[in-house]
């Protein structure tokens, strides 16, 4: 509009924009340099903290158990992203699809995803239950017994990815539905009329189609699984052993338990770095493989 | 050759349902067996060979989900917390965007870029001297330490200014002319045609809220405080083997969730496809 001028018009700017940009600097802006600052000391919260310069850091790298986490951590994405996302995207075709029962299904995969991680944790810990949990009972009908699932170092964290999977695919899904129903079916047609079959279709046109979804969904399925926590802390708490230890983990970890603030302050920051790299990363690669119209 | 055709359609078709089938039930196995647990008693939870369904249907988890915690108080603190959340978050959301798509002013473009950048940043960066401001305000425990530091999202004025500048301006030009000021616009014009945006972004807003768990294990350390989730965290740790209590619990914590899929199905798939970061 163009009658607002001088005095006026920043006294509406400032009324719209004041409560979300204080909020902002209060409760963002502010913790964000506070942790920065924080990576530097060491505080209980209950004594004077103490500054330390790079300790912090210097301790981190010689931590086997910040290693650890790290390696868990990658160990989580590699089992969790490319299942979570090929199985998305299946189903996706799948109920895209007319027929019976669709809506039905939807719905089944979409439940989990509007859950909560501690209800979906929960339920599943009651699933792997060793000697009471359905999922042995259904193993030993085929004669095969199970693992001691999350009491087992070897067993505990593919259990959570499978958990985490069983969560969000009805996600993946979604994005997928919502993208290929955005593919005109001209295109379909066209290629129809020049002879493809479903394969080339699928490989010619819908794969290409569908690649700033796939992108999408890899950038922020990699995000969340980064910053893997809720399922990790109710379902083992890091153990056994620590075989299941992830960043965010240990950073909750050592400040809720061990009271070392500093510490944790650190250990984010390196989780911030990872993340900002691989979007980096990712946005660069993107131009070799995302197609967009 | 038509036959063949025809065979091979139906041979497709034979596959299709069945793995819909297959991967249908896998998805749904897992609530079958929770709302089955939750109808056991705990007795019969624990003892072997396993049934998938009881015999006998009892309600024994769910009166002592009642009587041993405090459940009733957890699920109401949730949906204090939620509810206020989701309006404080779009009514200021809102406003800020309106700011941003509406008036021009110096600084304006620089301010959003780093309104931006803050949704690089993830939330266990801030979370702990976030808990230690809450400490030194003495917001511990309390509902505004849940639910303030939740309002201010940067992500739902990204989508809002989005939305309003898809907005035809000749409708605030008018109210303008006809001596209305901004706010009169911002309420009786822009709030209204905007009905969409906002149920997406409330919906969103209600779930994250009634679902996190990260914030309030930070912020709550009393059982009367307690969010359902951490309730319900805290349920399983303390009654380690009364399964069909806490899956009582479970099951209700998703029945609000599965009410409103139910209902406004639209919205929220369209807040899952438009968003998707968590925090």
């Amino acid at each position: 509009m163009a009658g607002d001028k001088g005095l006026k018009k920043y006294f509406w700017v400032l009324f719209f924009i004041l409560p979300s940009l204080l909020g902002k600097l209060i409760f963002t802006v502010f913790p964000m340099l506070t942790s920065l600052g924080l990576t530097m000391f060491e505080w209980d919260l209950l004594t004077t903290p103490e500054f330390v310069g790079f300790e912090n850091f210097k301790y981190l790298f010689t931590n086997p158990t910040f290693w650890q986490s790290l390696l868990h951590t990658l160990y989580f994405i590699v089992g969790y992203v490319p299942i979570v996302i090929v199985l998305g995207f299946g189903v996706a075709l799948l109920l895209n699809q007319k027929i019976k029962g669709r809506s039905f299904s939807r719905a089944a995969f979409f439940t989990p995803v509007i859950s909560s991680w501690v209800a979906v944790s929960l339920l599943w810990m009651w699933i792997f239950s060793p000697k009471y949990g359905i999922l042995n009972y259904l193993l030993g009908l085929f004669s095969i017994t199970g693992p001691n699932w999350l009491y087992d170092t070897q067993w505990a964290m593919p259990a959570i990815i499978i958990t985490s999977i069983w969560k969000d695919i009805g996600y993946i899904m979604i994005m997928y539905i919502a993208g290929l129903q955005n593919i005109p079916d001209e295109y379909y047609e066209a290629a129809a009329l020049d002879g493809a079959g479903r394969w080339q279709k699928l490989i010619h046109i819908t794969f290409p189609m569908l690649s700033p979804t796939t992108f999408f969904a890899l950038m922020i399925s990699l995000i969340n699984s980064f910053q893997v926590f809720d399922q990790v802390w109710i379902m083992t708490q890091g153990g056994p052993a620590n075989s299941t230890t992830t960043l965010v983990q240990q950073i909750v970890m050592n400040a809720t338990r061990y009271g070392r603030y500093g510490y944790a302050a650190a250990i984010s920051w390196i989780l911030f770095l990872i993340i900002f790299g691989f979007t980096v990363l990712q946005n660069h690669l993107q131009k070799r493989w995302v197609f967009y119209e | 050759m038509i036959r063949k055709k025809a065979n091979l359609r139906i041979t497709r078709k034979t596959i299709l349902y069945i793995m819909l089938i297959i991967s249908s039930s896998t998805m749904i196995m897992p609530f079958v067996w929770m709302i089955s647990t939750s109808l056991k008693t705990t007795q019969y939870t624990l003892s072997i060979p396993i049934q998938l369904l009881p015999d006998k249907v009892t309600l024994e988890g769910y009166k002592r989900l009642f009587e041993i915690s405090s459940f009733g108080r957890m699920f109401s603190n949730s949906f204090l917390v939620a509810i206020i959340t989701t309006i404080g978050q779009l009514l200021i959301s809102s406003m800020a965007a309106y700011a941003f798509a509406r008036i021009k002013f110096r600084g304006s473009d620089l301010l959003f870029l780093l309104y931006l950048a803050t949704m690089m940043i993830p939330s266990q960066v801030t979370v702990t001297p976030l808990f230690i401001l809450m400490r030194y305000f003495g917001w511990l425990d309390t509902y505004q330490g849940l639910i303030v530091p939740g309002l201010f999202r940067a992500f739902g004025v990204f989508l809002m200014r989005q939305s309003f500048l898809s907005l035809p301006r000749e409708l605030e030009e008018a109210a303008y002319i006809d001596g209305a000021n901004r706010l009169v616009i911002f309420i009786r014009v822009v709030l209204p045609l905007s009905k969409p945006v906002l149920i997406t972004q409330g919906l969103m807003a209600f779930m994250d809220s009634w679902n996190s768990y990260l914030w309030p294990l930070f912020v709550t350390s009393k059982a009367e405080m307690f969010t359902l989730p951490l309730g319900l965290a805290n349920l399983q740790g303390q009654y380690l083997t009364e399964w069909n209590v806490v899956m009582a619990g479970t099951v209700l914590s998703i029945i609000p969730m599965l009410c409103i899929y139910i209902v406004a199905q639209k919205y929220l798939i369209k807040g899952f496809v438009t968003s998707g970061l968590k925090g």
